[in-house]
């Protein structure tokens, strides 16, 4: 029962991911593309803390932590790139 | 036994939240729209997911770390979404056509 619960979430997440890729592919500008890019990276950080969970590692969690805070400050350059340049 | 059905409950819902947020993404017509849909539900989704691990693992350092986790998600996320939508008014990315208002173009054009 457990594992099915597991394997279910897993490949929902997964699934996510694939469909927020196609549109950073595919997006018309660059917001979209940026819109699609944090949202890849927000899934894909709660995703380590699932991992994380099950393979009982705490260090994992250092890694998700250091991933989302480059993610953020990420994000917030190219905003301000694309406000006023650089 | 109890505790981890119902963490993993949350770590469903949530995971239901992030799927939505994405069909979302795909499928609205312009970047304001798919901003809103992506970053709220994405937001909450991936913080149910996060309640639904401290939930299994307890009060220990992994779930203290868990929750450090949520505060910063909940920190950061509605900050980078403002950012984002307020470089892509200023560099002018149109907006859909079925839209009705724009108030902060005319708010900038009293200001003018």
């Amino acid at each position: 029962m457990a594992d099915i619960l597991y394997n279910t979430s897993a490949v929902l997440a997964l699934i996510a991911i694939i469909l927020a890729a196609w549109r950073l592919l595919k997006g018309p500008n660059v917001a979209d593309r940026v819109v699609a890019l944090d949202v890849m990276t927000i899934i894909s950080i709660s995703l380590i803390v699932y991992v994380a969970s099950i393979a009982q590692r705490v260090i994992y969690l250092d890694v998700a932590m250091v991933y989302a805070l480059i993610s953020f400050i990420g994000v917030v350059a190219i905003a301000r790139y694309l406000e006023r340049g650089l | 036994m109890t505790r981890e059905l119902i963490g993993m409950i949350f770590i469903l819902l949530g995971i239901m939240f992030d799927f939505f947020g994405v069909l979302g993404l795909v499928r609205l017509p312009d970047v304001y729209n798919r901003l809103q849909a992506a970053t709220k539900c994405v937001t909450f989704g991936s913080a149910g997911i996060l309640f639904g691990v401290f939930i299994i693992q307890g009060f220990n350092n992994f779930g203290f770390k868990v929750i450090l986790g949520i505060v910063f998600i909940f920190l950061t996320s509605p900050v980078s979404a403002h950012a984002i939508s307020r470089a892509a008014h200023r560099s002018k990315i149109p907006l859909a056509k079925e839209s009705v208002v724009d108030q902060y173009q005319e708010d900038n054009e009293l200001k003018d």
